[in-house]
């Protein structure tokens, strides 16, 4: 078995450039911790996995890199520069796909580049481009309230890649869609991200899609939030759930997330 | 085989009000015509048949005088509407965007809103006599209201994980005003112009029963000074008529700006 595993969460970008760095960053709402001290380096184009259960501050830690919050101490850097708010070389997925109902697909995609004022014709090519990337073509002229969870969430995806963004934040983006629709979208964002090479700061609490995923999972901890290890799998990609490698790690994230289950008492 | 079961389906669905409004002038003209031949219980002139009431349209027709005073209301109720539909939506869309004037201004509509329209009215004489003027601004006030509050509501409860997208695409408070907030109040917007123009009609008749000398509130209490049960009952069935025209009309405009929602629903 081979999984790289340090409790110093600043090493091991290796030689890749750092593109997130998250330095000392606490999040705190009234008198809750969310989110304790968080160090923590990304590099650049890589896919990393913010695995814990609800309450470990995953969730606030990819809010506060969106720009959408502000740390209460620390600070994140991206691309060297400190985040101050939401900005377009950041895209984000949403669990809940956040479409525009009154957009269809096609105009939904064509969002950015209309934000960025391209010409019509421009803003049209680059959202069919993207949408049949995503397995929507076809589907240009339907609005989300006619799309399925699964198209609806690939829409999302094409809306965020469309605009070009260095990093891509998602937010558990699977998580309300049905088992099988999660595994097909799985594959198919292990594809996009081969082809397109952003930076992925991905969101889940699910342990199998973080190592089917991820070259970099940040297992984050409880009362209060924080990093508790990070484990980069080893295992080339595509990953087969039912390799011996792949349940391994399965039960060693499996007994670290309960622990920290466990922490929060009766849920 | 598609079409034909929509033909059907239309038809079925255009039956039950046919059939509804059958059955009401049906026992209409049973009451009318039983209390004067077989069951006499009212004085007969309190109550017209249905034909009677037609009979008095067409009279008014003939005599021109419908139609004067289906314009001359129509025309204060679409300027009052207007005024207050302006007013309304950009007010609306200033308070709900601007936090400081909601706080200023809000307490004064939460205390004006619950006063009836209609107790205005004599002020509304008063200040703009009893010309076209009272007439316009008495609609204008009252359809200010639902306009104003549904755009309000409209603007204030976008949905904020659509306001999160658009700013992580790059939107700038222009663009997100234009491209989001508006869009995403519309369906308000236009449920309260809906509300408006209702409440245009509904007070028009009052402000002409009070101080005019056309419209179709002139119309039926003129017809009640002359003691004209048919003409009465007449304008009240041309209003209703109208009500119900503009309705529809609203409905299919609205269904169309809509389209996303119609199409979401099938």
């Amino acid at each position: 078995m081979d999984i790289a595993s340090t409790a110093d969460p600043v090493a091991a970008t290796g030689d890749r450039l750092t593109k997130i760095s998250i330095q000392g960053v606490g999040k705190v709402f009234g008198d809750n911790i969310a989110l304790a001290k968080v160090d923590l380096d990304l590099a650049e184009n890589s896919f990393t996995c913010l695995l814990g259960p609800s309450g470990c501050g995953k969730s606030t830690l990819l809010n506060m890199i969106a720009g959408f919050a502000k740390p209460s101490s620390g600070q994140i850097l991206v691309d060297g520069k400190p985040v101050t708010g939401p900005g377009a070389d950041r895209g984000v997925v949403f669990q809940e796909y956040a479409l525009f109902p009154w957009r269809t697909a096609l105009e939904n995609v064509a969002f950015g580049p209309m934000l960025k004022r391209r010409g019509r014709a421009e803003q049209r090519e680059i959202a069919m481009h993207h949408l049949a990337k995503v397995g929507l073509a076809g589907h240009e002229h339907k609005y989300p309230g006619n799309l399925s969870g699964g198209m609806k969430q690939r829409v999302a995806i094409a809306r965020a890649l469309a605009n070009d963004p260095t990093v891509l934040l998602m937010d558990e983006p699977f998580g309300a869609l049905d088992a099988q629709t999660r595994e097909v979208l799985q594959e198919e964002m292990l594809r996009i991200w081969e082809q397109d090479r952003k930076t992925v700061v991905f969101v889940t609490h699910s342990i199998s899609e973080a190592i089917f995923l991820a070259d970099r999972i940040v297992v984050m901890g409880t009362r209060p939030g924080s990093v508790k290890e990070i484990v980069d799998p080893d295992l080339p990609h595509p990953r087969e759930r039912t390799e011996r490698e792949f349940i391994a790690l399965e039960r060693h994230l499996k007994h670290l997330v309960r622990a920290e289950v466990q922490k929060l008492g009766v849920i | 085989m598609s079409t034909q079961t929509g033909l059907k389906a239309r038809l079925v669905a255009m039956g039950a009000p046919t059939l509804s409004i059958l059955i009401f002038l049906g026992l209409w003209l049973a009451v009318s015509l039983g209390n004067r031949t077989v069951l006499p219980v009212f004085n007969p002139v309190l109550l017209p048949t249905p034909m009677e009431v037609v009979q008095s349209g067409i009279d008014a027709v003939r005599s021109g005088d419908l139609q004067r005073d289906i314009l001359a209301s129509l025309s204060r109720v679409f300027q009052g509407f207007i005024l207050a539909a302006i007013a309304g939506v950009f007010m609306g869309v200033a308070v709900g965007t601007w936090r400081p004037l909601e706080r200023l201004v809000e307490p004064m509509i939460e205390i004006l809103r619950p006063i009836p329209p209609l107790a205005f009215l004599p002020m509304m004489v008063l200040w703009f006599g009893i010309g076209e003027m009272s007439k316009i601004a008495f609609i204008t006030y009252a359809a200010f209201f639902p306009i104003f509050t549904t755009t309000l509501e409209g603007i204030k409860y976008v949905d904020p994980l659509l306001i999160r997208a658009a700013s992580s695409l790059g939107a700038s408070r222009a663009d997100m005003f234009r491209h989001v907030v508006l869009p995403a109040a519309l369906p308000a917007i236009i449920t309260g112009l809906r509300l408006g123009f209702g409440l245009s009609f509904f007070v028009i008749v009052a402000a002409e029963f009070i101080a005019a000398d056309s419209g179709l509130g002139y119309l039926i209490n003129d017809a009640r000074t002359f003691f004209m049960v048919s003409q009465m009952l007449m304008g009240a069935a041309v209003i209703g008529i109208i009500g119900f025209t503009f309705n529809v009309a609203l409905r299919a405009l609205e269904a169309r700006l809509l389209r996303w929602r119609s199409v979401a629903r099938a």
